[in-house]
This record gives C-alpha cells, structure tokens and sequence, in this order.
C-alpha cells in the first residue's frame, strides 16, 4: 500500500478570467482527516468537482493509490472507492432513507441489469444498508420516507450513502451546512468514530468542527493553498490570519480557543 | 399478486385494491357484454383500449419510472404494425415470423433513438424523439409499394396454425388482455428489480446515480429498447385489430394520445395506463355520440387532472398521497 491514498498535483482550472484552481498540490496519507477550509468563492467546490469528475481540469493530474484517474468518469472513480457528499443535499426523494442506502450498497454489488428479483427483499443488500444507516444514527428512521426526515437527519443519510459504497476516500462537502450546533455535534461524533477507518477530505466553513476533527488543515484562498499543516500551525500562521481569519479577528480568536479547550 | 394490484410504492389499504379488481372483471367480462347487447362494436372498443393500454404501459416504463419524457412514442407502435403489414404484403403471414419481426424491428429502432436522445437531457430529449418519430411518420408517407400516404390493408390477420385463430374477435380480444396482464405483471417485476431501483434512481437524481457509482446511460437505454420492443407488439396487435396501417398510426398526436393516457391514469401506477387508456377512449366515443366538439371537454378535463391530480386516476382513488 502506498504512503499517499490520494495525490493532487498543480491542479488548474479556470472559469475565462478566473482561476478557480491555481496549480493545487495535495497529498493525503491513509487514514487522515484532512480538512480544507477557504473563503467563500476560494474554489473548493471547483476543487471537489475536479476530484469526482465532474468537472475536467485543464492542467494537472490526481492519483488515487497509485492509479492516475484524472480522465475517469465519475461512477467509475465511485467504483475505485472515492465517494462524495453533496453540499447541497442530493437524494432520492421518493425512496425511503433504507431505498436511499441500498441503492448505494447495490451500486458497487456486480452489475444491475438484474431484471426480475424483488431488490428490496434481497439482504444482500438490505443488511450493509441498515448497518450504514445505523453508523451515522440513522437506524431508527430507515423506513422514513426522505420527504419526511429533518434537515440534519438528510445530512446524515448524505454520509450513510457515502459510506455504503465502502470508500477508501470520502470527500465530505461541507457536511453541516444548514446544521444547528446539536446536529452538528452529532455529525462530528460520526465523523470522529469513522476516523482512522476511512480517509477523509472534509470541505467545511464551521471552524469549530475543523479544528477538532482534522489531523491536517490546507487553506484555501483565490485557488491557491496557502498553507498547509496541522491545527496549531495554521492558526499561528501569518499568511492565513491576514488573508482567511482576519476579515472576521473575533470568530477566528472564538474558534481557536474552543478548539483548544476542546 | 396483491402487492401488484393495489399499488406501485408504499402499501396502504386503498380503494385502489377495489378498482383495479372491478377494472380487471369489467375487461374479462367485456365480450360477454357485447354478446347480449348485440352491440359488435363494444369488442372492437374494448380491444383498441387493451392494445393502446399496453402501448401507454410501455411508454409509461420510460417516462413514469425512468423520467424519459419521450415524444414519439407512436413510432413503434407504428413499426410494429407495418412490420406485421409489410410482410403479410410480401406473403408472409405467419404470426411466428411477423410479431417477434415487429418486436425486433421496434426495439432495434428504440436502440437507435434511445442511444442518440438519451445523451440529451429536458427539452431537448422530447424534441429529439419528437423528431425521430416525424421522420419514421414521413418514411412511411414514402414507402409508396406500401399505400404510401393512404395505408395498407391487411387481407389476412397474422396466422398461428392451428394454434390461434386471430379472426375470431373473441379470441383476439382475450390474447390481448392476456398479453396486457403479462406486460403490466412484467414492468412491475421489472420495477422492482435491481434493475427498475437503478432506472428509478436516475429519474429522481441521476447525478447521485452517477456519484453512487452507477454508469445509468446503459441502463436508460436497455430501459428505453425494452419500452420500444412492447410497444412493438402493441403496434403488431393494432395492426391486426384494425386490418389496415397507416402512417397515421405514427402521428405525433397520436405519440400524445398515449402520454396523456399515461398521465391521465397515473405515472408509476401499474394499472395507470390501463385506466388512462380506458378512460380516455371511453370519454372520446361517449363524447363524439353527443357532440362534434368531444375535444372541447376532454382538453379542459385533462387540464384539470393534469394540474390538479397529483397521481392521476391512481392517484384518485389511492387517496391522499404525501411528498
């Protein structure tokens, strides 16, 4: 197994005169949480949409345990492990939350063009869809239908769907948009339990979740990193205090002492 | 069989149990009706609604669970009945020979349009398959050797041997409600299959479709070539109905005939298109015998359902539906 899962390389996009991604270069190490954090319009979600395959770069090249996949379609790259969580919420709204998760689950089960079996009566993939429901507290509202769950309970079924398709990477975009601070707590302990198991790229603007959760901090700003390091260092560095946390001195000071009390 | 009966999602108790029921006695019973009533043309109303029921039921595999809104439906039901008319003209009747012909020939040109029009999304995929269908409508204008713009009668009904005798009325009409009753057991087992999950996924979010791992264009288009193929059989089906085709069986009008009878009856219902298709022939002719302007109450009537019934007739009689 290699030292990096997942391989960002001078990365480039522009959008006409905009350069959303300006020669990125990341590197994630097998079982890290890595969180980027960034201004709005910094380009994280540019960054997102390269690394699923939404959107093509126009110079650079990613690598994903070993295997250069910058020109792999995006179920493909599902299927090498990479999953993803919309930061819009993203589901089947007219399934039930258990539908949601199985489908997922069944996604990396062989093919599909299985055309007679009744799919919600197979445990196959009933089974690996409740236990991912149950990973991120969702066991008890699977027969839900979507429409019916809270905002916080989507988000969370967002991960269980990530999670179903047994990643080797979860990218999380901004997973508590939208979130109350009790739902948000939630989400973190799940994310703080799957730690180690699955390595993590986490999008996220809610300081106080980055500063407990991530082994590594990037910071992005105007399509380039600059800085990158853990916690400590990137609250203590110069370039990111003026250029990302100095627009708002109090919050930042806030967030950082919590981190630390935390 | 229950479960097929009463609904397509969720089982509640419903009416919907009930209607599907009397629904299905009403049609079995049908023949024996026009026997008393002496009345032949309730046989020949009756099987238009169950071969246009099964054309409406494979439209509505596509657009009701897979979202493929496609405008040119008709055109296989079309190919279906030229393939059947075409080769009774080059005497070849066997119905061995013709149907598995007219199912083929439809789904090798749904293979064709689906492969093109799906790569297209909205607006742009109605308009695609709208066009495909105004050319198949305009090659049969063409085909001169064929009636051309005036149709083509067929002397003689597919021939099964001994087997089926296809001039019998009675006969005929109970071949199509069984072949309707094994296309809706079909695409309700289909629908529930990995396979329908997938097809359903991509209608509600393809782009999660994709993100979850699934390459859903493949799985649209061997949809769109099974809707096509059934929609093949309807078309042979009418084309021995009628004893005549035209390329007036593949008008657009005649493509929104059978969305409507989708819609009207209720998308992602199993029994949906076979009430819309009932529903809307019966008013038709019922219409047409009071006034020459049935169209004037049928438009306003189908704009009411259409905006204010979510679910259609299923939708109706289900009762309340949430989300």
């Amino acid at each position: 197994m290699a030292d990096t899962l997942l391989e960002i390389a001078a990365l480039t996009k522009r959008f006409g005169g905009v350069v959303a991604s300006d020669a990125i270069s990341l590197a994630l190490a097998p079982g890290e949480l890595h969180a980027v954090i960034g201004p709005n319009g910094a380009g994280k979600s540019t960054m997102i949409a390269q690394l699923t395959g939404e959107i093509a770069p126009d110079s650079g090249r990613i690598r994903f345990d070993g295997r250069d996949i910058t020109t792999l379609p995006v179920h493909r790259r599902s299927r090498l492990g990479l999953a993803r969580s919309f930061q819009i919420t993203s589901l089947f709204s007219d399934f039930t939350a258990l539908d949601n998760v199985a489908l997922a689950v069944q996604a990396h089960c062989g093919h599909s063009f299985r055309f007679w079996r009744d799919a919600r009566g197979e445990a196959a993939l009933r089974a690996p869809a409740r236990a991912a429901l149950d990973r991120v507290g969702l066991g008890e509202r699977a027969d839900m239908a979507v429409a019916d769950l809270s905002h916080g309970e989507r988000r969370q079924l967002e991960i269980a769907m990530a999670l179903a398709t047994r990643p080797r990477l979860l990218l999380l975009d901004e997973p508590m948009a939208g979130m109350g601070p009790e739902e948000s707590a939630r989400l973190v302990a799940t994310l703080r339990a799957l730690k180690g198991s699955v390595t993590i790229l986490l999008i996220e603007h809610d300081m106080d979740a980055v500063f407990a959760l991530a082994d590594r901090i990037s910071v992005l700003v105007y399509g380039r990193i600059i800085a990158s390091g853990d916690a400590a260092a990137i609250r203590a560095d110069a370039a990111v205090r003026q250029a990302y946390l100095g627009d708002s001195e109090g919050a930042a000071a806030s967030s950082a002492r919590g981190a630390a009390h935390g | 069989m229950k479960g097929l009966l009463e609904t397509s999602r969720g089982s509640r108790p419903s009416p919907r149990l009930a209607v599907n029921a009397g629904l299905l006695v009403i049609l079995a019973l049908a023949p024996l009706y026009a026997a008393l009533t002496g009345d032949p043309f309730a046989m020949t109303l009756f099987t238009r609604v169950l071969i246009l029921a099964l054309a409406a039921l494979s439209l509505n595999l596509i657009m009701g669970f897979g979202g493929m809104v496609s405008f040119g439906h008709a055109a296989y039901l079309g190919i279906g009945g030229y393939a059947v008319g075409i080769l009774a003209k080059e005497g070849i009747g066997s119905g061995f020979v013709q149907w598995p012909v007219a199912i083929a020939a439809a789904a090798l040109y749904a293979l064709v349009v689906g492969a093109l029009s799906l790569r297209t999304r909205g607006v742009y995929f109605i308009m695609i398959t709208l066009a495909f269908a105004q050319m198949t409508y305009y090659v049969a204008i063409g085909l001169d050797r064929y009636g051309g713009d005036d149709g083509l009668t067929i002397y003689q009904r597919s021939r099964f041997g001994s087997l089926l005798d296809l001039d019998n009325k009675i006969l005929f009409y109970y071949l199509c409600f069984a072949l309707l009753l094994a296309g809706i057991y079909l695409v309700w087992r289909l629908v529930n299959s990995r396979f329908g999950l997938v097809i359903q996924g991509a209608r509600s979010n393809e782009r999660r479709m994709r993100a979850i791992g699934f390459a859903t264009y493949r799985y649209k288009l061997v949809c769109f070539v099974i809707a096509g193929a059934m929609c093949g059989l309807a078309g042979a089906l009418l084309a021995n109905h009628t004893n005549f085709i035209s390329p007036a069986m593949m008008h657009w009008t005649r493509s929104g005939d059978l969305m409507i009878m989708a819609v009207l009856g209720g998308m992602q219902a199993m029994f949906g298109p076979l009430l819309g298709a009932m529903t809307l022939l019966l008013l038709e002719e019922s219409l047409s015998r009071v006034t020459d302007y049935a169209n004037l109450v049928l438009g306003p009537l189908l704009l009411f359902v259409a905006i204010y019934v979510n679910g259609g007739i299923d939708g109706l009689i289900g009762g309340v539906r949430h989300g």
